[in-house]
Parts: C-alpha cells; sequence; structure tokens
C-alpha cells in the first residue's frame, strides 16, 4: 500500500510537470470542449431565433404579372426582390446559390386567376441545400396559405361554405417539456464529458508504461523490491487522478459555458446547479478504473509508444457506446442496461440534466458495476505485467 | 556475493542460455564477457530476477532468486542495459524515488541521495529536471538509484555503452572505489579491453555456455597467448579450449 503511494505520488508529480498531460488532461477538457459545446448550442440556439423573425428573400420574376400576390407575400415579410431571369437562368442561379429561392410567374397567371382556374407560378429551390430548407418551407406554406385564402374567397363567391374543404382538422400537440427538449442536444454531452475524462488520463497512461518501457526505466523499476501488481496498480490510480481531475475540470466548465449560451432562448432549462454537477461527476468518475485499466492493458501488448497510442486510442470509443445504441435505438434504463458502463453512465447523465434522475438502485448498480469491472481489469493489468515478454 | 547455479533460459525454440554457472566474490570486480547475443543479457537478467529461469537457481548472498525474489534484489543494486531515467524527475527525486520504493524514509532517502551525488560528483545537474540530461549525466543519475539502497552486490549490463572516454574513465574509477569498500560487481561487456582493465575475474560466454572462467592472467596462460583479446577469439573459437 505505502508502495502503491509512492508511484501515485511520483507519476502525479511528474505528469504534472508534462505539457502533453497538462494538455491532454486539463486544457481540452476545460477550454476546448466546453467552447465546442458552447459554439454548437449557440449556433443553434441562434438557428431557431431566426427561422421565425428573418424576412426571407425571395426572387420572383415576372413581379408585374402578379401584383395582388406580391402585395400579400410582402404582409407576410417575405422579401420580394424583382428579377429578370428565363428559365434555364432561373435553374442556374438557384443550383449555383446565388439566388435561394426563385419565384417565376406563368404568362398566364392573370388570366387563370381571374377565370377561376389554377393559376400556374414555378418556385425555383435546390433540396440538397439543407440550409435553405426552412426558408423554402416557409415560402411554400405562405403561398399555400394564400392559394388556399383565395380558394375560399372562390368557394365563397358560389355560395359554397368552405368549411367543407376541412374534412379532417389536426391539431398538434407536443408535449416536449422544456428541460427534455433540451436533452435531445445535450444528448452529446455525455459522450463529451466521458471521451475528455478518458482522454484526461490518456498520456499518464502511455507514459507510464509504454514511455517507461521506451526510455528503458521499466527494467530498473522492475529490480526494486516491490511487486510488479503494485507498481501497476500505483500507475492506474495516477490515471484515475488525472481522469477524475479532468473530468471534474470539464463539467464545471461546460456548466459555465452553458449558463452563458442562454439556453432560454430555444425554450430550455438546463440543470446544472452546484448539486446536479456533483452528481455528475459522481456518476462519471466509476468509470475512470476500467478506462485506466483497459489502456493499461491494451498498452502491454505494444512495442512502443506510438504503437500503443494507436492502439489505446480504441478504449476511446468505449463512450461512444450510448451515441450509436441508447440514441439511435432510443433504450431506456433497465436492470440490465445500468450494467453496462458508459452506457449506463449515459443515463445517469441524462436523467440528471433532465431533471428526472434514475432511480437510487440503477444508481447504485452503475456505480457498483462500474467500479467491479474497473477492479476485474486492474487486476488483469496487474497480472499482465509479469509477462517477460514485457521487456521486449 | 552473487552465485548462479545451472542457469536454462528458453525463448520458445531458441535456448539463451544453456546450463551457466558463474561466481562473483565480494571485494572483487567480475567481468562477464561475451559478443552480442551471447546470453549475458539474459544471464544477468536471471540473476537480478527479471526473468525466471527454466532451469536452475541464482543465489545472491545465499539468498534463492527464484524463491525469495523480493529479498534478493533488496541485497542488488542493478543498472539494466540502456538503463533510461524519468525525464521529467530532477536527478535527485530520481534517486530518492527509489529509495522510496526500497522501503526508506524520506529523510534517510535524501540523506543518501546527498551522499551518492557528492560521490558520483553529481552537484551541478543534480537538481535540473533529467529531459537534457547528456549520455554520462543519465548514466551517474541511473547508477546513483541503483546504489540508493546501499546494496552489497551490483550488477551492470553494458554500463559504458555509447559513453564518451571520459565518463567511461569516470566509471572504472567509480567501481574501483566500489570494489574498495568491500563490494560485489558484475558487470557485462563485449569489450575486451574494458573488461582487461577492470576485472579481477572473467567469465567468457559465448553460445548461452560459459567457455572459460578465471582471472585474465590464467586466461591467458590457458589459451597459450600474452594477449587477453587473442585468448578471447580463441574461446569463441568453436572447439575452442576452455
Amino acid at each position: 500500500m505505502r508502495h502503491l503511494l509512492t508511484v501515485l505520488r511520483k507519476e502525479l508529480r511528474e505528469n504534472l510537470r508534462d505539457r502533453r498531460t497538462f494538455v491532454a488532461a486539463l486544457l481540452i477538457g476545460t477550454v476546448v470542449m466546453p467552447l465546442l459545446v458552447g459554439a454548437l448550442v449557440n449556433l443553434t440556439v441562434r438557428r431557431g431565433q431566426s427561422q421565425d423573425n428573418r424576412p426571407v428573400s425571395l426572387a420572383v420574376v415576372h413581379a408585374e404579372r402578379a401584383p395582388g400576390l406580391v402585395a400579400q407575400l410582402r404582409q407576410y415579410r417575405i422579401d420580394v426582390v424583382p428579377v429578370d431571369l428565363d428559365d434555364a437562368a432561373a435553374r442556374d442561379a438557384v443550383r449555383h446559390q446565388r439566388r435561394r429561392i426563385v419565384l417565376a410567374i406563368a404568362r398566364s397567371y392573370a388570366s387563370q386567376l381571374s377565370q377561376g382556374l389554377p393559376a400556374p407560378v414555378l418556385l425555383y429551390s435546390d433540396s440538397s441545400d439543407v440550409a435553405g430548407a426552412a426558408d423554402v418551407g416557409r415560402v411554400r406554406a405562405v403561398l399555400g396559405r394564400l392559394s388556399s385564402q383565395a380558394a375560399r374567397l372562390r368557394l365563397m363567391a358560389r355560395g359554397i361554405d368552405p368549411m367543407v374543404l376541412s374534412a379532417i382538422a389536426v391539431q398538434d400537440v407536443d408535449v416536449a417539456t422544456p428541460t427534455s427538449r433540451s436533452v435531445l442536444i445535450l444528448g452529446t454531452l455525455t459522450y463529451i464529458i466521458l471521451l475528455t475524462m478518458l482522454m484526461g488520463g490518456l498520456h499518464v497512461t502511455l507514459d507510464a508504461t509504454a514511455g517507461e518501457r521506451e526510455r528503458g526505466s521499466l527494467e530498473s523499476l522492475l529490480t526494486v523490491p516491490v511487486p510488479r501488481e503494485q507498481l501497476i496498480y500505483g500507475k492506474i490510480l495516477a490515471a484515475c487522478v488525472f481522469m477524475v481531475l479532468s473530468l471534474t475540470l470539464n463539467v464545471c466548465a461546460m456548466a459555465l459555458a452553458l449558463r452563458y449560451v442562454g439556453l432560454e432562448n430555444l425554450g430550455m432549462s438546463v440543470n446544472l446547479d452546484l448539486p446536479t454537477i456533483v452528481k455528475l461527476i459522481a456518476s462519471c468518475a466509476p468509470l475512470a478504473p476500467l478506462g485506466a485499466s483497459l489502456m493499461t492493458i491494451v498498452a502491454a501488448f505494444t512495442r512502443s509508444y506510438r504503437e500503443a497510442q494507436t492502439y489505446v486510442g480504441l478504449v476511446l470509443l468505449i463512450p461512444t457506446l450510448p451515441l450509436i445504441f441508447a440514441n439511435t435505438l432510443g433504450l431506456r434504463p433497465t436492470v440490465w442496461l445500468m450494467m453496462v458502463p458508459s452506457l449506463s453512465q449515459h443515463f445517469l447523465v441524462t436523467g440528471l440534466l433532465r431533471a428526472q434522475p434514475v432511480s437510487a438502485l440503477y444508481a447504485t448498480l452503475s456505480v457498483s458495476v462500474s467500479l467491479l469491472l474497473g477492479l476485474i481489469a486492474a487486476f488483469g493489468a496487474g497480472r499482465l505485467y509479469h509477462r517477460e515478454a514485457l521487456l521486449g | 556475493m552473487i552465485e548462479a547455479r545451472h542457469l536454462h533460459k528458453r525463448f520458445g525454440a531458441v535456448t539463451a542460455v544453456h546450463d551457466v554457472s558463474l561466481a562473483a566474490a565480494d571485494g572483487r570486480i567480475t567481468g562477464l564477457l561475451g559478443p552480442n547475443g551471447a546470453g549475458k543479457s539474459t544471464t544477468l537478467r536471471m540473476l537480478y530476477t527479471v526473468l525466471q529461469p527454466d532451469g536452475g537457481d541464482a543465489f545472491i548472498d545465499g539468498i534463492s532468486a527464484r524463491q525469495r525474489s523480493l529479498e534478493a534484489r533488496r541485497r542488488m543494486g542493478v543498472l539494466p542495459h540502456g538503463a533510461g531515467v524519468y525525464p521529467h524527475l530532477t536527478a535527485r527525486e530520481n534517486i530518492t524515488y527509489f529509495g522510496e520504493l526500497h522501503g526508506m524514509g524520506a529523510e534517510a532517502c535524501g540523506r543518501r541521495a546527498a551522499q551518492l551525488i557528492e560521490l558520483l560528483e553529481m552537484e551541478d545537474f543534480a537538481d535540473r529536471h533529467a529531459k537534457g540530461f547528456s549520455q554520462g549525466q543519465r548514466l551517474k543519475t541511473a547508477l546513483a538509484r541503483a546504489l540508493v539502497h546501499d546494496p552489497r552486490n551490483l550488477v551492470l549490463d553494458e554500463p559504458t555503452n555509447g559513453l564518451d572516454v571520459m565518463a567511461v574513465r569516470t566509471l572504472r574509477a567509480l567501481l574501483l572505489k566500489l570494489k574498495a569498500q568491500g563490494r560485489c560487481i558484475l558487470f557485462s561487456s563485449h569489450v575486451m579491453q574494458e573488461v582487461a582493465a577492470l576485472c579481477d575475474e572473467v567469465v567468457v560466454i559465448s553460445g548461452g555456455r560459459v567457455v572459460a572462467q578465471g582471472t585474465p592472467g590464467q586466461l591467458r596462460e590457458r589459451a597459450g597467448t600474452s594477449d587477453l583479446e587473442e585468448a578471447f577469439i580463441r574461446f569463441l573459437e568453436p572447439g575452442g579450449q576452455g
């Protein structure tokens, strides 16, 4: 136990002086990731706002053929820009994104309209332009509304109740609460939190295993009168300390960043007060020993630091589990799923963010099973470091 | 006192060490001499317990390296081949870390480190990070680390590899000093002159077997030549005299 602490102390001291650890454990978690998430959410917030308020610009060919329509469009905050383009030029303009949407009024528009027949217009848009989809949708919706208004007037003029046109009345009821809606965005947060945590211990593990072997200090270390497991456990513990440090800094920075982003504008409120932050950290930290031990195991089979770097990266795929399974399959917590590391942390984190914490049983299961698997993996790592091939 | 008795070691189909027996006495420098790939490092690794022999055993002051490896390690200072140091620790911290792992208290470690820094003339770089150390400075640090627990026995694997003339000379002087203190020193080398200059006792190893053993004088005599290098070559020849 005493030796374990000696190793732990030395690894902490050495790594705190190492710039690579500093970048991996502290900078990425505290600065880069929160900025990234902040920017992402901010962008979503802004786009959400703009869709309703910003006027849409619409290029209209032969606006003079439909002065009434143009006036009505303007009432719906659609910015009509008269242009002079033929069919080919209109297609070209949209395809090359000089114009997002072009509306062409046909020659027969006025005469058809006055005869009570469908009045033809052409709407040019590019359905592969995802960013413009909202604008196109708005123009189409306004045109649809104007068309049905005109139709109702025609019916009334013929003495028919316009109600006959509406056979089914659909009314949308959205039950998403503000907090549960924001989880859609923040589901990615679990991934980032877990990834940042594991990355915090990545360099420490590599340095303490493959790095130590490559520098030639491993063999000396193995000649001290300390059982090899204790040396390895000390190193794993050091990696865990850095992981939890990285996790803590990351969650705090994230909470701060999200506070400034203004999620309220999206009608969302994220639950990130101090007790929640503490619970978030407590939910994720039990995964650290498993991550550190797995990295140590992987590093034991590699011949050089570079090789270790490549393969240990595989361990970083663990936090993508929830993204793949929970998000796409729409899994919900069950007793069995709460025993799956990473997935169970995802459920705990989303539960906390949603302000709907999962049951105490589930939380206990997640923490204890992750820790238990971590201990088993650490034990396995200790055994592996008895291999003679380790010396290279 | 370091003793190897009938050591065997196989790696897969290759037998690296075949029935090696040798003895290194206290107050003497014993050289393990042999060409590259002769089994020197493997033999030493079994002596300092990082490899398990497939047959035979090694004894450090009479303690079995196989049965009581931790106890055996306590009595030995080891400088493995190409020993590296921790780049982000100072030379002093490198030394005290090993002291602590040897179970020494913080105060004892500090005192011993200061002693070694003086002995090895490391004052001017003792408190610098080891990152930018020269070969010689790194060797001194690794050697001080191996000596931190004041071991009676010292095992060095090719310690002069890659060192410049000055560093080799310093190392030689140091080994003689340690020998004068009555310690048992066993070191390996593939360089004839080095062994001739330092050793009281030489063990020539080739193809994983001991082919000759004795003082430099005895070896010259047995090979029937006054030139030790010539003697070395003769022992290495298949069917050579040994």
